[in-house]
């Protein structure tokens, strides 16, 4: 047992103390060359570039990157995660300030933060707790199913969800000084909390838990027989993809100030299977690349559109062209083309990449 | 043992009773003339009628969508989530024929014909390439529908389209059920329904009995049941099965071809209404078993009533019904009411 244990850390790593985690050697290059150009992007680019793109991009790749999580290390493609941020966005709704004062409740909104998270966490988790039942296919389709059941319940429901109109005028919150609804500030709060959602993924590969989440992925029979517990593994799961798509619903809600049913509509579920797979469902990285390429597609594809000669409005054919173009040539979306195509040309394939 | 065998025997004869019961009321709810307290509780007998009526019939749409969903996935494990937006270009189709030829029966053939030959494309150019990857098919099928929502929209715009019912069918018709006693006569008043749609109710029993029969009986039937079971070993015994494939490929398609044209006659034909159809025979196919014909049959009543019946008497909730009766399902029976294991 103790052998087994000291092949697990080879002695020539050292010891992991406080000034290891802050050493900036550690951090690649090409990491440190895109966090610098993110950083700076507020000073070349307009506003609307700002708000309109990235942090829309931002956002969507959050609530995308939990569907990675799920997908990803847990082998569960859940498309309830669009479902559960717009659950975060009407709990921030209903608690905080909006303009329907007779509903909403106008809590502080460090309280709503924290309701509109749990919201979002029970959601996934009751659809997870269904949905891990089952395997592969069926998983697809009872989170479509729960998905479509709450958009709508939130179209039939006044007493609570305000029906078809939905909650507008919702309050970003003034801290510090700072409006945060103004496109810069509003660019660096999603630019951060999406670094720190994109952060917080990538080691959680690397947890006990994110191991064991990845081998319940690949063999949840072998794991069982190892004693781990198969269904607590994917609940938790759900839960950490909650959490993470709530914090993505609540920037949602004060992006634009508003929240309707058909924002957690069937269209929308889909968009963010569709992100996450052109980006590619097995990394961290993917999903953010995804929701660019999609804003840039959704803001862009009028003019490109109307330059060759197409009506503008088939924007939705542009995307749906482009997913099964890249479905069908690459199933690791833009990211496996990357490896394959790009990466090699410099650098010698790492052994962790065959694993998949 | 044999007290278990008692309790085995005793625990179903009281299900069967417990299911008889519940029958003999429902037919008592139907048949009857409403004493004064039911009236109170539950309101006007037309009004329920009306709504078991009208799930039963939504419920025989559900049931052609959803069937055809049900016998591609039960025989080739194929996930087509492309199946919504056959039902809708079905829809569009027979709505085209009925307004160019001006014949509303002529509107059913065609759309089956159209929807199988796109069914068949889609068999052999992306099913079979993709044979036992799952989340390739589904995610390709979600780009196709994708796609096909948008060519439609491109095509017919955002409008409501309704296909018409030719003469002899317009129009309600008296049916054998009383709703109460005239006050004048005293005569019984019997409930009126719209032809069309009790029309369309027995052909899909008919349809439904047809496909049990061939599945059941006939030796094209016995084939598929097999391909069900184990298609390797049917391909090894020298059946060629990849032409029963693309067959029941065709045939599941060009069923949701035919709802869409019954789809266009009762309800509206709209963008939204691929999903919308997808949706509901997931939910039919989850509740009732995947791969299972009767399950379909059973899911499709069960959704039907469930969303026509809240409509009626809980209006804000009739969603939530539905999803209660799926969640259900999932707890106690996941994998479906008539499912196998």
């Amino acid at each position: 047992m103790t052998y087994a244990i000291s092949t697990k850390r080879p002695a020539q790593e050292p010891p992991r103390t406080l000034a290891h985690w802050f050493d900036p050697t550690r951090i690649p290059a090409h990491i440190w060359v895109i966090a610098i150009i993110l950083l700076l992007v507020p000073t070349f680019t307009s506003e609307f570039t700002q708000y309109q793109i990235f942090g829309w991009a931002f956002i969507l790749g959050m609530i995308s990157l939990s569907l990675m999580i799920l997908a990803g290390y847990g082998g569960m493609v859940s498309l309830v995660q669009m479902t559960a941020a717009a659950a975060a966005g009407y709990a921030i709704a209903i608690f905080g300030t909006s303009a329907v004062t007779e509903i909403s409740f106008a809590w502080p909104w460090p309280i709503a933060v924290i309701i509109a998270i749990l919201a979002s966490v029970l959601v996934c988790v009751i659809s997870g707790a269904l949905a891990i039942r089952t395997e592969g296919i069926y998983t697809i389709m009872i989170t479509l199913a729960i998905g479509s059941a709450f958009f709508y319940f939130t179209r039939q429901n006044y007493t609570v969800f305000n029906g078809f109109t939905g909650f507008n005028g919702v309050q970003t919150p003034v801290l510090f000084g700072v409006n945060w609804k103004e496109p810069t500030p509003f660019y660096y709060l999603t630019l951060s909390v999406a670094g720190l959602s994109y952060w917080f993924t990538v080691h959680l590969a690397r947890t006990p838990f994110g191991l064991a989440l990845q081998g319940v992925r690949d063999n949840p029979r072998r794991m069982a027989a190892m004693g781990f517990s198969v269904n607590a593994h994917r609940l938790a799961a759900y839960a950490i993809a909650g959490v993470l798509s709530g914090i993505a619903g609540i920037l949602l809600v004060w992006s634009t100030g508003q929240i309707s049913p058909n924002t957690g509509s069937v269209g929308p579920i889909i968009d963010i299977l569709v992100i996450t797979v052109i980006g590619g469902i097995n990394r961290p990285i993917g999903p953010f690349v995804g929701a660019l390429l999609y804003v840039l597609l959704r803001t862009y594809s009028l003019d490109f559109l109307n330059a060759i000669g197409l009506d503008g409005e088939r924007f939705k054919l542009v995307i749906g062209l482009t997913f099964l173009v890249i479905v069908y040539f690459s199933p690791n979306g833009i990211c496996g083309i990357w490896d394959k195509h790009i990466k090699r040309l410099w650098q010698p394939i790492k052994l962790e990449e065959h694993n998949g | 043992m044999s007290g278990d065998q008692q309790s085995v025997v005793s625990q179903r004869w009281f299900t069967h009773a417990v299911w008889a019961i519940t029958a003999l009321c429902v037919l008592w709810l139907i048949l009857a003339i409403w004493p004064d307290w039911l009236v109170g509780l539950l309101g006007r007998k037309k009004v329920f009628v009306n709504a078991l009526l009208n799930g039963i019939t939504l419920g025989a749409l559900y049931f052609l969508v959803a069937s055809g969903f049900t016998l591609i996935f039960g025989l080739m494990r194929n996930v087509n989530l492309a199946h919504g937006s056959l039902y809708l270009a079905g829809a569009y189709i027979g709505f085209e024929v009925s307004r160019v030829t001006g014949s509303w029966v002529l509107a059913f053939p065609i759309a089956f014909i159209a929807m199988a030959i796109l069914g068949i494309i889609l068999q052999v150019f992306v099913f079979r390439h993709l044979d036992g990857q799952d989340l390739q098919q589904t995610l390709i099928t979600i780009g196709i529908s994708i796609v096909l929502a948008d060519l439609m929209l491109w095509r017919w715009g955002g409008e409501f389209y309704q296909i018409y019912a030719p003469d002899w069918l317009s129009g309600p018709v008296e049916t054998f059920i009383q709703s109460s006693l005239s006050r004048r006569t005293g005569e019984p008043i019997f409930i009126k329904y719209p032809s069309v749609r009790l029309f369309i109710l027995i052909c899909a029993i008919f349809i439904g009995l047809g496909m049990w029969y061939v599945l059941n009986k006939s030796k094209l039937g016995m084939l598929i049941r097999a391909g069900v079971d184990d298609r390797e070993m049917l391909a090894a015994s020298g059946v060629r099965i990849q032409l029963i494939f693309v067959g029941v490929f065709a045939f599941g398609a060009g069923l949701a071809g035919i709802a869409g044209v019954v789809g266009g006659t009762f309800q509206s034909i709209a963008p939204g209404e691929d999903t919308r159809f997808l949706l509901s025979s997931l939910v039919v196919v989850i509740v009732g078993g995947m791969g299972s014909i009767p399950g379909a049959a059973l899911g499709a009543v069960l959704i039907g009533c469930a969303e026509q019946f809240g409509s009626v008497y809980a209006p804000t909730y009739s969603v939530v019904l539905t999803f209660v009766i799926m969640v259900a399902v999932l707890a106690f029976r996941p994998q479906g009411l008539l499912g196998r294991d």
